[in-house]
């Protein structure tokens, strides 16, 4: 005989958490040389393959389709194009987001892969799929080597 | 070429070992993954929260096997059948094993040693019991095979939970 | 169990390892590559030559990602293949083996990549705090414990029932970090480590002091799986797999005696009677048994039937278990001399037993010829056991 049960509080129960107090996430290898080349040079670094024609946007070590280590990295610019985009009303904790977030995928070029991050200084309803785009970032003085040392991508036009 | 001649294989292995002094230095995120749970304690251990808050121990008894089961399941992972009835131990048993510790759960050391072990109760198979604590006794003292029986905390104190022991101690006769 | 339904001799052609460290710097991802690419390497395939690739990692927790199998399939070379990630404890280093050996044995694939990774330096501040949530949330975790509390506990109970000495059980504290020397991935190595050092190490939860336990490491390992048809092709001392097997136990650990681990000697039995062992003790030359605490190697010699309950220590302190003794055991150095990454330790364990039997171990080849070997590990609270017996032919 099994009831329904809406909320795990309702019948009786034990609380706890499965939490340490936080996690350390090393860039690594490859990431050391990307956060470095944006925190100090403002580049963004891509790393290619070139028996696959893939250039991977964060570099890696690796060619994850044949395997062949990458040692060559080089400047993929800051302008690109929108693959794909959405725009999110809501955070991840469920409340409302005024203005809106516009989040999307960035080709930094031909053959390489996308770049997750924001838009900026553009309304939801340009956005489209083509759209040109280059990158805005923080000031030297203020970036850190983490991601966020882009602010967004603005439209280039 | 001398390494291969120190070492066996791996040749050369791979890796960027860190010291704790380097890990602000090099590219990195902290953060916090929150993960907060409610688990179901389920028939057999809501029962048996119930009765330790009210100062005693209960088991499940299998009649296949014929174990009476503690902690109580409602099914017998042996014999893979329901269990059948409840059984009230006098909550007396012996030290199956104990460790001294000099280390708390977050690996600091403690000056005090904590006593732990597990309790094999009387009126369960041999080995049947639960974890806890051990007082009123000193390290040298302890022994496996050393009767025990278990301390409750005052009526009032008592919330059903495996702490409504404080700990056991040896058996006073 | 239906042996006649094994359709393919599976072969271990490669295998390869980072070296294991408290913390390093590189990814899982990037783990997972640099032991993968050496595996192929010394097999000479490259990625494309892989049917199916299996990663064993222990818990999600570790690394801080969940789904963390298909987060490290990229670095292990999983991209566009079948893919399969397995997780048993501390039993995994042995286990994701057999898992890519039945993908080979049954006639389905014909090379397989079998990739193992930790990173345990994740968590902070310590590891205990994930290793806090493998205890029963309701019965024991109120009680505040650390993990080693559980081996104390284990320890305790063996040295009492068998009555072994805890000198003789330090002892393989000596030789593993001793044997360990060898070894270009060890993070504990000491050539001048004495018995003194051990028996005067700190107290943690006694019986057990600090230098009974092995380190958290981050680190990874790597091995090829070839079947028969194709095991030559790839090299000239393939290491056959011939005997498999698995056991599990109760989570209900303060119901059981822990002084015998049965769930060991249930798996060597299925993976002996495999490869068609019947006296153990006589037709195995050497192993490979999980040590994470020193009475731990002790306590799964006596679990594979290598030695009745108690004995081992006995073997231990005649000298019978020093690489250049009758019975070689952890010849690697084991987890206690060159670190713990939990499933990683498949390298010191499947990957050592494949270079001793391959003779390809360098200064750390054992003196007798050795044909067969078996390398075993545990995982969980005192719950799991994989065992496998290789040989050479």
């Amino acid at each position: 005989m099994i009831e329904r049960i809406e909320k795990a509080t309702d019948i009786r129960h034990w609380l706890g958490d499965m939490e340490a107090d936080h996690y350390y996430y090393s860039a690594g290898i490859a990431g050391e040389k990307f956060f470095v080349a944006l925190r100090d040079d403002g580049k963004i670094l891509g790393a290619h393959c070139a028996a696959c024609h893939r250039t991977y946007v964060p570099p890696r070590i690796y060619c994850e389709l044949c395997f062949a280590e990458l040692t060559e990295y080089h400047d993929v610019g800051k302008r690109g194009c929108v693959v794909a985009f959405t725009v999110a009303h809501y955070n991840k904790s469920g409340e409302r987001l005024d203005p809106p977030e516009i989040f999307a995928l960035i080709s930094l070029g031909p053959g390489t892969t996308p770049l997750l991050h924001k838009l900026g200084e553009v309304e939801p309803g340009r956005v489209c799929v083509g759209l040109e785009v280059e990158a805005v970032l923080k000031p030297k003085k203020e970036r850190e080597g983490k991601i966020k040392d882009i602010l967004y991508f603005k439209p280039a036009h | 070429m001398s390494k291969a001649k120190e070492f066996g294989p791996p040749l050369n292995p791979r890796g960027r070992r860190l010291d704790a002094e380097e890990l602000e230095k090099i590219p990195h995120i902290r953060a916090k993954a929150p993960a907060k749970y409610a688990w179901a304690a389920g028939t057999a251990m809501s029962r048996f929260l119930e009765e330790l808050k009210n100062g005693r121990i209960i088991g499940r008894k299998c009649a296949r096997c014929h174990r009476v089961l503690v902690p109580p399941r409602m099914f017998c992972e042996r014999c893979f059948q329901p269990t059948t009835e409840w059984v009230y131990l006098p909550g007396t048993g012996v030290v199956e094993t104990f460790s001294v510790s000099y280390i708390d759960t977050n690996a600091n050391r403690i000056k005090e040693p904590i006593l732990v072990g597990t309790v094999a109760f009387d009126g369960a198979p041999p080995h049947c019991g639960i974890m806890h604590y051990f007082g009123e006794v000193s390290p040298e003292e302890l022994r496996i095979g050393m009767p025990v029986e278990p301390v409750w905390k005052p009526k009032e104190e008592r919330v059903g939970s495996v702490l409504d022991i404080k700990y056991f101690r040896p058996l006073k006769k | 169990m239906n042996l006649n339904k094994i359709r393919k001799d599976v072969a271990v052609v490669g295998a390869g390892m980072t070296i294991f460290a408290r913390r390093l710097q590189e990814t899982g991802k990037e783990m997972g590559w640099e032991a993968a690419k050496m595996a192929l390497d010394e097999a000479g395939l490259t990625l494309k030559d892989i049917d199916a690739v299996i990663v064993g990692s222990a818990p999600d927790a570790f690394d801080g990602v969940h789904k963390k199998g298909e987060w490290l399939l990229d670095g292990a070379g999983g991209t566009n293949k079948p893919y399969m990630r397995v997780f048993t404890g501390g039993g995994t280093a042995v286990f994701a083996p057999i898992a890519g050996w039945w993908h080979v044995a049954s006639g389905m694939f014909q090379r397989v990549l079998v990739v193992c990774e930790e990173k345990m330096s994740s968590v902070q501040p310590h590891v205990q705090s994930a290793f806090a949530h493998i205890w029963d949330p309701i019965l024991d975790r109120p009680l505040k414990p650390n993990l080693v509390w559980i081996f104390a506990m284990e320890m305790q109970r063996y040295m009492y029932k068998y009555n072994v000495r805890y000198e003789d059980i330090a002892l393989v504290a000596v030789k593993n970090k001793r044997n360990a020397v060898g070894h270009p991935c060890a993070q504990l190595a000491d050539p001048n480590i004495t018995l003194e050092d051990v028996i005067n190490s700190e107290p943690m939860a006694l019986p057990v002091r600090r230098l009974d336990i092995s380190p958290p490491s981050d680190g990874a390992s790597a091995i090829v799986l070839a079947s028969e048809d194709v095991a030559y092709e790839h090299t000239d001392t393939p290491v056959w797999i011939d005997g498999v097997g698995w056991c599990i136990d109760t989570t209900m650990w303060t119901n059981r005696d822990l002084a015998f681990p049965k769930f060991v000697a249930k798996a060597a039995k299925m993976a002996y009677e495999m490869a068609g062992i019947k006296n153990p003790r006589q037709e195995i030359d050497f192993a490979e048994p999980y040590d994470p605490f020193d009475y731990k190697e002790l306590q799964h010699l006596e679990g594979l039937l290598l030695a009745e309950p108690g004995e081992a220590a006995i073997m231990t302190r005649e000298g019978k278990t020093q690489r250049d003794g009758e019975f070689p055991v952890c010849p690697s150095g084991g987890l206690l001399g060159v670190g713990n990454p939990i499933a990683a330790a498949l390298g010191i364990k499947i990957g050592e037993v494949y270079w001793q039997l391959a003779r390809k171990a360098g200064p750390r080849q054992v003196k007798k010829d050795v044909r067969t070997g078996v390398a075993q590990a545990w995982g969980d609270l005192m719950q799991f056991s994989s065992v496998v017996v290789m040989r050479r032919r």
